[in-house]
């Protein structure tokens, strides 16, 4: 709290210079990205003259690579954001059960699917990402409802486990009662950027800059909370009415993000981490940091992922936990040589 | 004169609404397709859909398919898209098709819809689908009697069931899709295709097409004869008790090798190749 001014300015100073490294980092990955895929850089060249470069161009690799760094930043922020919550650097985005609520909501529209004219033609209109929107959310609101609301972290960490056991125990049991369900879950289950177009960036986009306003604003509380719940009780923030809203957020984010993209693994539980790694901040900036650091880290594997063996795809889910364990792995190493973990 | 123009007008508002009734096509989404114009770059990415469009005459109007497509063997050089649930979107658009055909269980449906592509979902799972899918797919072609090939699988089927001894009607079938182990039940097109030859199936229809069976089941039920993929057949004198069933023991065991399996699986034109198979499997066992 009574840090040198020096000091201060120096860790002021490298939240800028790490900050604007992401900003450039994001912008030469989103240009690359425009030129990487199954024609390679050749369609790029021919934008101007070939309406069917265009067309790859602008209407399936722009909204692709801008949604695949909009859904890790969804994810970065979520991370943060539950962590700080959680006061637990193992907590990730899926924590209070919105993962297996959004795979039980696909698995029950898939299931659903074709079972009965009338529910394929509602199912057809809303789409199976609405379903998986309104599972990930269903899960959260059950487990705030097991715990009986936001005030025991523990409670909460403990109720959002069991949902999402009991939930991913349901669906399975759907996909058992189904195995024609399997192979479309699988998919989902691994996460993909393969089909966001533009208005899935514009629902990613909306949903951003309202939960990273919101978590912007509330930051406060996740300091306090880092001091533990009674000193930030002491400090007279009103940690009920902030825990409810950071628990909205979390939803928010990751229920968008899951819903566009599938169940992609460990953007939100690297991306803290990563930005940990570099620089030490308060929570106002490092919600915004690691938002950004999830949003190059899943820009990045998806931009590998389909360059690596193009014209096939590897999921993008293999590659965001090889990058970033890889990554992680090797700061822990490093570190472990000075003497902290991380 | 009013009269005599307003039913000028009456019978061109006819002819106008007439043949509009019959330019689109309902599929298996409940999506309305239109059928004009006859389309000429075709992608298919499901194999049994890609295995009727040439099946039905139209094989070099294909110019892309997914990478389990294999039938026939014209299909191997077409650039492939990636698979029925992973798609590759970019890849479909540079081929620029005029209609893409998929299951309905494919997650890219409407993604290709949004970047304007005519995009038919039809999702064959028994007979009577396939019946469906096949004349669907001849009034997308603009072939006119798709129901001539389905009547020569009908009749394929009909006279694999007649190659069979009487010793062989009857007899227990136990046909495993997968190790898991799934089933073929008698609700699923294997089924019923055992259930045309005269075979009894020891999965019944109360537990679905492809239910997840206990392998128990198949122990208590002893089945007369099992039917199973090459590659879950390895290993399966080894799962425990299984050795001591009749089938097992007498070697009533019908190994289907992958290209096999293939026609097996495909709810499409291969159906009465797969039953002449089958049958064929019974009659080594029971001659």
């Amino acid at each position: 709290m009574t840090a040198p001014s020096s000091w201060r300015a120096a860790r002021w100073h490298r939240v800028g210079w790490v900050t604007s490294a992401l900003l450039l980092l994001s912008l030469s990955l989103l240009l690359l990205a425009l030129g990487v895929g199954s024609t390679g850089f050749a369609s790029v060249w021919q934008v101007g003259n070939d309406p069917v470069a265009y067309q790859i161009v602008w209407d399936i690799r722009a909204p692709r690579a801008l949604g695949a760094w909009l859904a890790g930043a969804l994810l970065g922020l979520a991370g943060a954001v539950a962590q700080g919550l959680f006061r637990n650097p193992l907590a990730d985005p899926y924590l209070l059960g919105s993962a297996s609520g959004a795979a039980l909501g696909v698995a029950l529209a898939l299931a659903l699917l074709g079972s009965t004219p009338f529910a394929t033609e509602w199912l057809v209109r809303l789409g199976i990402t609405t379903a998986a929107f309104a599972g990930a959310v269903a899960a959260v609101l059950l487990t705030l409802l097991l715990a009986r609301g936001v005030q025991h972290t523990l409670r909460l960490l403990l109720a959002g486990v069991v949902v999402g056991v009991v939930l991913s125990a349901i669906s399975s049991l759907i996909m058992m009662l189904h195995p024609e369900v399997m192979l479309s879950m699988q998919a989902f289950l691994l996460g993909s950027t393969s089909f966001v177009g533009w208005s899935a960036c514009g629902l990613m986009a909306a949903a951003w800059l309202l939960s990273t306003l919101v978590a912007w604003m509330l930051a406060r509380g996740l300091d306090g909370l880092s001091l533990g719940e009674a000193t930030a009780a002491s400090l007279g923030l009103p940690l009920p009415q902030m825990r409810a809203a950071l628990v909205a957020v979390l939803a928010l984010a990751t229920g968008t993000a899951v819903a566009q993209t599938g169940l992609i693994a460990f953007v939100g539980l690297a991306a803290p981490h990563l930005v940990r790694s570099v620089v030490k901040t308060t929570h106002r900036y490092f919600v915004v940091m690691s938002s950004l650091m999830g949003a190059v880290l899943l820009l990045a594997a998806d931009t590998l992922a389909r360059a690596l063996l193009a014209p096939q795809e590897l999921p993008v889910g293999v590659l965001t936990a090889v990058l970033g364990g890889g990554y992680l792995l090797w700061l822990m190493r490093r570190r472990s040589h000075t003497g902290s973990v991380l | 004169m009013t009269r005599a123009l307003a039913l000028c007008v009456l019978a061109l508002a006819l002819a106008l609404c007439l043949p509009a009734r019959a330019v689109e096509l309902v599929d298996d989404r409940g999506v309305s397709v239109r059928l004009v114009p006859v389309p000429r770059r075709i992608v298919s990415v499901l194999p049994s859909l890609t295995e009727m469009v040439c099946a039905l005459g139209r094989c070099q109007r294909l110019v892309g398919v997914d990478r389990y497509s294999n039938y026939p063997d014209s299909v191997r050089s077409l650039p492939k898209v990636g698979g029925g649930l992973d798609p590759n979107i970019e890849a479909i658009v540079a081929l620029q098709p005029d209609l893409v055909l998929l299951a309905t269980s494919s997650p890219a449906a409407d993604r290709l819809q949004a970047l304007g592509i005519r995009v038919v979902a039809l999702e064959p799972k028994n007979y009577a689908d396939v019946q469906r899918v096949l004349e669907r797919v001849g009034l997308l072609l603009g072939v006119p009697d798709a129901q001539r090939l389905w009547r020569e699988i009908d009749a394929g089927v009909a006279a694999a069931a007649l190659t069979l001894p009487p010793r062989a009607k009857g007899a227990r079938v136990y046909f495993e899709v997968n190790s898991a182990p799934y089933a073929a039940g008698e609700a699923s097109f294997i089924g019923e295709t055992l259930t045309r030859l005269g075979a009894a199936n020891i999965v019944s229809r109360a537990l679905g097409p492809f239910p997840k069976i206990n392998p128990e089941f198949v122990v208590r039920a002893d089945p007369d004869v099992i039917m199973v993929g090459d590659a879950s057949f390895t290993g399966m004198a080894q799962r425990p008790g299984w050795a001591g069933m009749r089938a097992i023991q007498a070697g009533r065991v019908c190994a289907f090798t992958p290209a096999e399996s293939d026609v097996m699986v495909r709810p499409g034109p291969r159906m009465a190749e797969a039953a002449r198979s089958m049958a064929q499997c019974l009659r080594r066992h029971f001659p």
